[in-house]
């Protein structure tokens, strides 16, 4: 049990997915100015990375692995991840329109986002059972939400401010991240 | 679109190196941008095996450009640029086992760059195959120095070293600067970097860097 929290601790703070992986950098960068947009974002990649490492890990145990084929995942994973997206859209679209309208137009983007597949190749790397899979990409998803909406949060506060005219847009955004990443280095000390 | 040399594969090359230069330019791809320039032979590494990715799933898309029914090419160039992409990673597991290892779980998402399926949608899927591989080798150029810029900065500021050569050591003027290759200073040279183009306009004509919305690439940051 303790095993687990640890988990998914230390791939929500300590292994932060975009602070310290540099993984999913593009979506962290592009649609994090606005804190709902940001929330939604998140919540439909915590919806996706989850099921994406449930579905790989499942796929790797029980036909790669003992087909021996474990050098094609790469490619499974992709094509896997993209079918998903689209099945997972298609499945709101029907039965949960509500959902559908919250997280709808962020779940196309979600097949590019590199964190989904970085965490279903680093499940396997670990070597992670199912559980230990599923858990590992809920609170790597987890530290993306926490890290978009906090950045997100920054951006509107800093929106007014008055800097350098080269600074504006991407390179502040960066400024910022920056400073986060330096706030969650501080994590790197928790013994765990 | 000016011309700067006469034979067309030239100024194709060209173009990826400084005219669309994909990093600093089109500010696509940047993940491996930020992960892999704490040193500059990671950078290296990353760059060129990149580079071999383009350049062969770019020949490979221009051959196959009329075979691929126009609603599967997605699909298509992705299992395309997958494929590529295991070959190198076993050979690099294989031939250059420690920088395999130091590279870690990006030679893998090198998949998800979007350099390569941006290139792929934008110039494989309508040129010849000799002129879809001089973009990809002038592509993975650029991405390559630019990678190298990067990193060198890092490494040589951030741990006084070079290609893993020490250049100075911590002395009463100056020490290096620590904090530069840990991830926060990944950001802050990207962010510096971004500035000075900014200041210095250069930007190039994007209209057909990239076709698909921004966002679906996950938003490169460009559309402000």
């Amino acid at each position: 049990m303790v095993e687990l929290i640890v988990i998914v601790i230390t791939a929500a703070f300590l292994n932060n997915v975009v602070l310290s992986q540099f993984l999913g950098i593009c979506s962290f960068l592009g649609v994090s100015n606005k804190t709902d947009v940001a929330v939604g974002m998140g919540g439909a990649v915590v919806f996706v990375i989850t099921i994406a490492s449930a579905v790989a890990s499942l796929l790797y145990d029980f036909i790669l692995d003992p087909l021996k084929l474990g050098y094609l995942d790469t490619i499974v994973f992709i094509l896997v991840i993209a079918a998903l997206v689209q099945l997972v859209e298609m499945f709101f679209k029907k039965s949960v329109p509500s959902l559908y309208n919250a997280l709808g137009i962020y779940l196309p983007l979600i097949t590019t986002n590199c964190a989904v597949l970085g965490v279903a190749l680093n499940n396997v790397t670990a070597g992670y059972n199912f559980v230990q899979s599923v858990l590992c990409g809920f609170g790597t998803a987890a530290g993306y939400m926490l890290a978009i909406v906090m950045l997100a949060g920054i951006r509107e506060r800093c929106e007014g401010c008055d800097y350098l005219e080269s600074f504006k847009g991407v390179p502040m955004v960066c400024i910022t991240a920056g400073l986060m990443a330096i706030a969650y280095m501080g994590f790197s000390g928790l013994n765990i | 679109m000016n011309k700067k040399f006469k034979n067309p594969f030239i100024d194709q090359i060209w173009n990826g190196i400084i005219r669309e230069n994909p990093t600093f330019v089109l500010v696509i791809g940047m993940c491996p941008v930020l992960a892999v320039t704490t040193t500059a032979s990671n950078a290296l590494g990353m760059g060129l095996s990149s580079t071999a990715v383009l350049i062969l799933s770019n020949m490979m898309i221009a051959a196959m450009r009329k075979i691929i029914p126009d609603g599967v090419r997605m699909p298509a160039y992705i299992v395309i640029v997958a494929t590529f992409v295991t070959i190198t990673d076993f050979l690099m597991e294989a031939y250059t086992p420690d920088l395999y290892k130091s590279l870690g779980v990006y030679i893998p998402l090198i998949v998800v760059n979007c350099i390569i399926l941006g290139r792929a949608e934008a110039y494989a899927n309508k040129n010849t195959v000799g002129m879809s591989a001089a973009d990809g080798l002038g592509m993975g150029i650029g991405f390559t120095v630019a990678l190298l810029l990067i990193s060198s900065f890092r490494e040589i500021l951030g741990a006084g070293e070079w290609f893993g050569n020490t250049l100075y050591t911590e002395s009463a003027f100056f020490a290096p600067i620590g904090i530069l290759v840990k991830s926060p200073g990944a950001f802050f040279v990207l962010a510096i970097i971004i500035a000075m183009k900014n200041k210095w306009k250069w930007n190039a004509d994007k209209k057909d860097a990239c076709t698909h919305d921004c966002l679906s690439c996950g938003g490169c940051g460009t559309d402000k």
